[in-house]
C-alpha cells in the first residue's frame, strides 16, 4: 500500500470508513461552504452580479454537484448523531457497527427520494 | 476505549472545541436540514434570483437565521480543518504556516460573508 493509507486507516472496518467518510464529506462542505460565501457576496453588487452567478449555477454540471452536496451534508449530520450517541454513551459501542448500518438506512431512505426529486428536471 | 468521535479532551480550549462540535452539530443537523428543504427542494436554482433574495433578507428573521447558521457551520468546519491539519501536518513549521493560513483565511471569509448578510440593502449596492 502506497503512503496514502497511512493517512486514511487505523483500525478498519466500519468504524474506520464511517470516519473517513465524515472526514471527506465535511472537508467537501466546507470547500462548497467558501464558495458559497463568495457567490451570496455577490448580492452587495446588484442584480445583475449576482444573477449571472446564479445562471451558471443554473449549469447541470453544477445541479448534479447540488445533489452531492446534499448527500455529503445529510451523510455527515446523521453520522454525526452516531458519533454523539457513542461518545455520550459509552454502552451503546457495543452496538456501533448497528449505529453505522442505522446511518446508512437513514441515509438512503432520505437521501433516495431527495435526489431523485432534486434531479427531476433531467426527464422534463 | 472512548466513543466514536475524538478521545474527549481533559480540558482547556480543546475542551471547549470538543464540546461545540458536539452543541454546533446538533443545531446545524436542524438549521442546514431546514436550508436545504427550503432552497434546495421547496425552491430551487430556477427560481432563485437576486429578486428572491431581496424578499428573504426583508425578512429580518431569515437574516439572523443565515448569520447564525453561517457562523455555526463556519466555525464547526473551521475546528475540522484545524483537528486534521494536527492529524495530518507533521513537520512543525508546516503546521504553523497551515493554521496561520487557516485562521487569516477563516477570518476573512466569515467576515465577508456576515458583512453581506448584515448590510445587504437592495437599495444601495456597494
Amino acid at each position: 500500500m502506497g503512503k496514502i493509507s497511512k493517512y486514511i486507516t487505523y483500525r478498519g472496518g466500519e468504524g474506520q470508513w464511517s470516519w473517513l467518510l465524515h472526514r471527506i464529506t465535511g472537508i467537501g462542505v466546507f470547500i462548497f461552504l467558501l464558495t458559497h460565501i463568495l457567490d451570496t457576496a455577490m448580492i452587495g453588487w446588484g442584480p445583475t452580479a449576482y444573477n449571472d452567478v446564479m445562471a451558471v449555477f443554473r449549469h447541470p454540471l453544477f445541479r448534479v454537484g447540488e445533489v452531492v452536496l446534499a448527500g455529503a451534508v445529510l451523510y455527515h449530520a446523521l453520522n454525526g448523531v452516531r458519533i454523539i450517541i457513542i461518545d455520550f454513551w459509552p454502552e451503546s459501542t457495543m452496538v456501533q457497527k448497528k449505529l453505522f448500518y442505522a446511518v446508512v438506512i437513514a441515509f438512503l431512505l432520505i437521501f433516495v427520494p431527495a435526489a431523485i426529486y432534486m434531479l427531476a428536471w433531467v426527464v422534463k | 476505549m472512548n466513543g466514536a468521535g475524538r478521545p474527549r479532551p481533559q480540558g482547556g480550549i480543546d475542551l471547549l472545541a470538543w464540546i461545540f462540535m458536539r452543541v454546533s452539530g446538533v443545531v446545524l443537523l436542524f438549521m442546514v436540514l431546514v436550508h436545504l428543504a427550503i432552497m434546495h427542494i421547496i425552491n430551487n436554482i430556477e427560481v432563485i434570483n437576486y429578486h428572491f433574495v431581496a424578499v428573504r433578507f426583508a425578512t429580518p428573521f431569515w437574516r439572523t437565521y443565515d448569520v447564525v447558521m453561517l457562523w455555526l457551520a463556519f466555525i464547526h468546519g473551521l475546528n475540522g480543518v484545524r483537528v486534521m491539519i494536527d492529524d495530518y501536518v507533521g513537520s512543525q513549521g508546516w503546521r504553523v504556516f497551515s493554521l496561520a493560513s487557516l485562521y487569516v483565511l477563516g477570518f476573512v471569509f466569515l467576515a465577508l460573508g456576515s458583512l453581506v448578510i448584515l448590510t445587504f440593502n437592495p437599495a444601495h449596492p456597494f
